[in-house]
């Protein structure tokens, strides 16, 4: 990254720059009818009308330098590199020339035909939907500059090229023209239509497909300001908001007065409800503290006094969830009651084939297993937390949201979209969790309280920084759904499966209706009834749709194989390669919501971007079998040391893992060796984020298989820091974990998602292999197992 | 309140009025507004808020200030005694050239980022004391700093390659 010094550009190269806003011209042009919507007075927030910024996309530097918006929030998944990177090499520049800065909440990115999809972080979208139309900006900024050159020098386009460091090329009369020096010829030059731009030859990227280091990690190593929480501002204040620890409840009266006179505290105030429409909690009431310094004011909340309303939902808890799913599945065990919901997805005739292996046991096999998975957090490890000021009755707000919104700010602030105006900043991780903005909602509200008091009082505004302790972030989540699933599944003779039945006892769980061996059986059977009540909050986390049910699916598929005496792996390719005449498709899942803050999982596990293609998944496992050695060391292992594989399909993406693992006597487990194949695609856009995401969706699945679980006791949770709710660390690591990225004829996709799911049974597999003992139940720590 | 002098990153600075139960890393964030060291737990248990004093990594969240700190007197900073000399990630080195950071961006370790300032300063500690770590030593001087994006491979790969170890 080169560093610019903005001191360096004199009047005449800033109007240079300013006109190149025609810059403006070669984004602009693309999307007419979405800066026709453009409200004014948004994204740069100097109240002006929808003039185009000269940073919209791309700047082109006097120094010949390019600025590139990354305009898409970045929770460590990688975009900030990722878009840039794919304009900048269709617009040929080195990536030593590129500064990335980051986007304003602005509506000219907002979704257009072949440019891109708006300022979204989730379902692992940001690759597929703006692949092509990032590269378009690039292209047809390098199209234009080479018409620029042709202008300058009165010869034809198709003698020019582009060197690859920012530079147009004339061979036959040796001359060359930086982009800067054609930059002031842009603003008269025509954008190419969508249609007309012509994109590089893969075989020619130069910065697409390579390993590009994090465009912050500078910053990173030397703890400069960064993330959400480091934003500052003059006289900043620093608010807390306790909540009623009981969903759903709220504060009746606190002791106002005596908190507001301990050291630091500036303001307490009691904060109403702010439901905001897809907004899971929105803003939850409770009490807002204000101090000089953050310290001070979650130290008062050790003084605080609050009579709760407690609601409802104090009268849940896991215990009683997991009692109820037990009645529901007895209830369940041959046909669901009527009337408790919908119709199961019903192929074939399940209880056909079980009563027929009953009647003559020599001509198959039974299975039956119990699986349960629990609520989980999300736990980034940046808590919860926003910075605001309001300001003559506007908000200027910095977030770390996945789905930035005006209107969660404005909600907050009692104020029109159109008077917010939003910056997006660095969060410390996000896996899902910032899908929802209530410390938007909240610090909105916040600031224009401690506005109005302070105006009251002839001081002036400030910002504010509200942040949330680990615990607010651990007990006020949107949960990953838990679940109980109650299968029944057959055999015959050969091995050949037969029959697969689940019973789901949903806590707002994903049901498997659509999931990997539908299709691949005759005789299939999903069914779901509703625990209820059940008011916890979930949302998406991580592969929402099957961060969970890859467990349990690749779970039971693998007990399976294991009681029909086969080889796990080669069964599970046996099975992929018997499709039986596909069903039409299966009813929305019984009972489940759509997982909260726009998550695009459900069934399959497509995550919206297209159906299960067997042979992808045939080509991870035999990828990820060679590459383990699986056929030939799996028979050598030593006692106690065993291999297991799991794969999935999961938001357009195909990954399967292999690990060895060893148990001692003290069920201390150790994993020695994991194997991960993957198939998103023909083109990787950066080739050491890609390998980062999958060596991280493998830790974060040995976090889930061992320790984390979030219990409810009388309608509140139980766990509340890292201390009971242990991440997977260093000492936990194994040796190695080799990544292969196989290259397939389909569009790129993304892989913040799809690297998690199977990580986790293929764990447990590992550890069934090891010992002979199956694990049907998350977290493992509740069997006994802990890490060495 | 007290006013203490605090030496950080070889410079003496003072808080002005706090608690004296306050810990090291508020005083660090929001008096000093020094970023870098970062909060993750407020409980010792996650690393990120990792900082040296007197060469010794420890967790900025749960250590006073007045432990680290000399009550000032009067407008003059106190005298810090060396043993409470306090190293910041800001104060590895200003422009990336410790051993470490540059290990860093060359195996690209950072996912959301937001734990290395802390990962970084326990391997300093770790290095000045053991410039040659095996992996054994490397767990266990890292096993109190969480990555929940789950970094660890290369965490442990640029710390081998800090120390030499290719």
């Amino acid at each position: 990254m080169k560093k610019i010094n903005t001191k360096q550009i004199d009047r005449r190269s800033f109007l240079q720059a300013t006109a190149l806003a025609g810059g403006g011209v070669m984004v602009g042009l693309y999307a007419p009818e979405v800066l026709s919507q453009a409200p004014g007075g948004r994204g740069g927030g100097q109240g002006a009308p929808a003039a185009l910024n000269p940073s919209f996309y791309v700047t082109i530097n006097p120094d010949n330098t390019f600025r590139i918006v990354g305009k898409n929030p970045e929770t460590g998944q990688g975009i900030k590199n990722a878009l840039p990177m794919l304009i900048a090499d269709e617009m040929d520049v080195a990536w030593s020339q590129v500064q990335v800065a980051d986007a304003d909440l602005d509506p000219r990115y907002a979704s257009s035909a072949g440019i891109g999809a708006g300022q979204i972080e989730g379902g692992s979208t940001a690759i597929p939907q703006n692949y092509t139309g990032m590269r378009n900006v690039g292209a047809a900024a390098r199209m234009m500059l080479i018409s620029a050159a042709a202008q300058q020098w009165s010869v034809p386009e198709d003698q020019l090229t582009t060197t690859g460091n920012g530079s147009v090329r004339h061979a036959t009369s040796n001359r060359t023209a930086t982009y800067a020096s054609l930059a002031s010829r842009l603003p008269s030059i025509t954008a190419p239509a969508i249609a007309n731009v012509k994109l590089k030859n893969p075989a020619d990227f130069k910065i697409i497909g390579k390993d590009i280091g994090g465009v912050d990690n500078m910053k990173i190593v030397t703890g400069q300001p960064l993330f959400s929480v480091d934003q500052n501002f003059p006289g900043m204040l620093h608010a807390v908001l306790e909540k009623c620890p009981v969903f759903g409840g709220r504060p009746v009266s606190a002791n106002v007065d005596e908190i507001k006179r301990l050291p630091g505290i500036k303001h307490v105030f009691l904060v109403d409800r702010v439901a905001i429409q897809g907004q899971g909690q929105g803003l939850v009431p409770g009490v807002a503290i204000v101090a000089d310094n953050w310290w001070n004011a979650q130290n008062a909340r050790k003084s605080l006094k609050v009579v709760w309303e407690e609601g409802a939902v104090a009268t849940q808890s896991s215990i009683g969830y997991a009692t109820q799913a037990k009645d529901l599945a007895a209830a369940s065990a041959t046909a669901l009651p009527a009337g408790g919901g919908p119709a199961p997805t019903i192929v074939g005739d399940v209880d056909a084939v079980f009563a027929g292996i009953a009647a003559n046991p020599a001509s198959g096999k039974i299975v039956e297993a119990e699986y349960m998975i629990p609520l989980i957090a999300h736990a980034p490890l940046e808590p919860q937390n926003s910075t605001a000021i309001f300001k003559d009755g506007k908000l200027e707000i910095w977030s770390p949201s996945q789905i930035p919104a005006l209107a969660n700010a404005a909600q907050g602030a009692g104020i029109p979209n159109t008077d917010v105006t939003m910056h997006l900043v660095r969060a410390g991780g996000g896996f899902g969790r910032r899908l929802a903005s209530e410390y938007d909602t909240e610090v909105a509200k916040v600031a224009r309280l401690v506005t109005e008091e302070r105006a009251a009082a002839g001081l002036p505004a400030v910002a504010v920084n509200l942040l949330w302790s680990r615990e607010d972030d651990m007990q006020h989540d949107n949960y990953r759904p838990g679940g109980f699933h109650y299968f029944k599944a057959a055999v015959d003779s050969t091995g050949k499966l037969v029959a697969f039945r689940d019973f789901v006892a949903s806590v707002s769980s994903v049901s498997p209706a659509g999931e990997y061996p539908r299709g691949f059986v005759p005789n299939f059977w999903v069914g779901v009834r509703n625990v209820a009540p059940f008011n916890i909050p979930t949302g998406a986390l991580r592969a929402p749709g099957t961060n969970g049910v890859s467990f349990i699916m690749q779970g039971i598929m693998d007990e399976i194989a294991v009681a029909a005496g086969k080889d796990p792996l080669q069964w599970r390719i046996d099975v992929l390669n018997s499709p039986f005449t596909p069903p039409p498709p299966p009813a929305p899942p019984a009972g489940a919501p759509a997982p909260a803050g726009g998550g695009r999982g459900g069934p399959g596990g497509g995550g919206g971007a297209g159906g299960f293609n067997a042979s992808r998944a045939i080509g991870v496992l035999e990828a990820v079998r060679d590459m383990s050695n699986w056929n030939t060391a799996r028979a050598r292992l030593p006692r106690g040391t065993g291999m297991g594989v799991a794969f999935q399909f999961a938001h357009a993406g195909y990954v399967a893992y292999v690990v060895e693992a060893s148990v001692d006597a003290n069920k201390k487990i150790k994993i020695n060796r994991a194997w991960a194949a993957i198939d998103i695609g023909r083109q990787v856009v950066n080739t050491s984020m890609a390998r980062n995401l999958v060596e991280g969706g493998f830790v974060e699945g040995m976090s889930h298989t061992m320790a984390w679980e979030i219990t409810i006791d009388k309608g509140r949770v139980t766990q509340g820091n890292f201390a009971q709710y242990v991440p997977a660390r260093m000492g936990n690591m194994p040796a190695t974990l080799e990544v292969k990225f196989l290259q397939t004829d389909n569009n790129p996709t993304g892989l913040g998602e799809p690297s998690l799911p199977p990580a986790v049974p293929a764990i447990v597999n590992a550890i069934a292999h090891a010992t002979g003992v199956r694990i049907r139940s998350l977290p493992i720590k509740n069997s006994g197992y802990s890490w060495t | 309140m007290p006013n203490y002098t605090v030496r950080v990153n070889g410079r003496s600075v003072q808080t002005g009025e706090v608690p004296a139960e306050m810990p090291l890393l508020w005083v660090l964030r929001d008096t000093l507004n020094m970023k870098g060291t970062k909060f993750g737990c407020g409980i010792g248990a996650c690393g990120a808020c990792t900082v040296h004093l007197n060469g010794n990594a420890v967790r900025s969240c749960s250590t006073r200030i007045d432990a680290v700190g000399v009550v000032t007197t009067g407008t003059a900073a106190a005298t810090v005694p060396a043993n409470r000399a306090v190293v910041t990630i800001e104060g590895l080195s200003a422009d990336g050239s410790h051993a470490l950071q540059k290990a860093w961006m060359e195996v690209d370790v950072p996912q959301c980022g937001y734990c290395q300032a802390g990962q970084i300063m326990s391997a300093a500690a770790l290095l000045a004391r053991t410039p040659r770590p095996n992996d054994e030593q490397i767990a266990t001087a890292m096993n109190g700093n969480v990555c929940r994006c789950g970094t660890y491979l290369r965490i442990r790969q640029a710390i081998n390659i800090a120390a030499g170890r290719r």
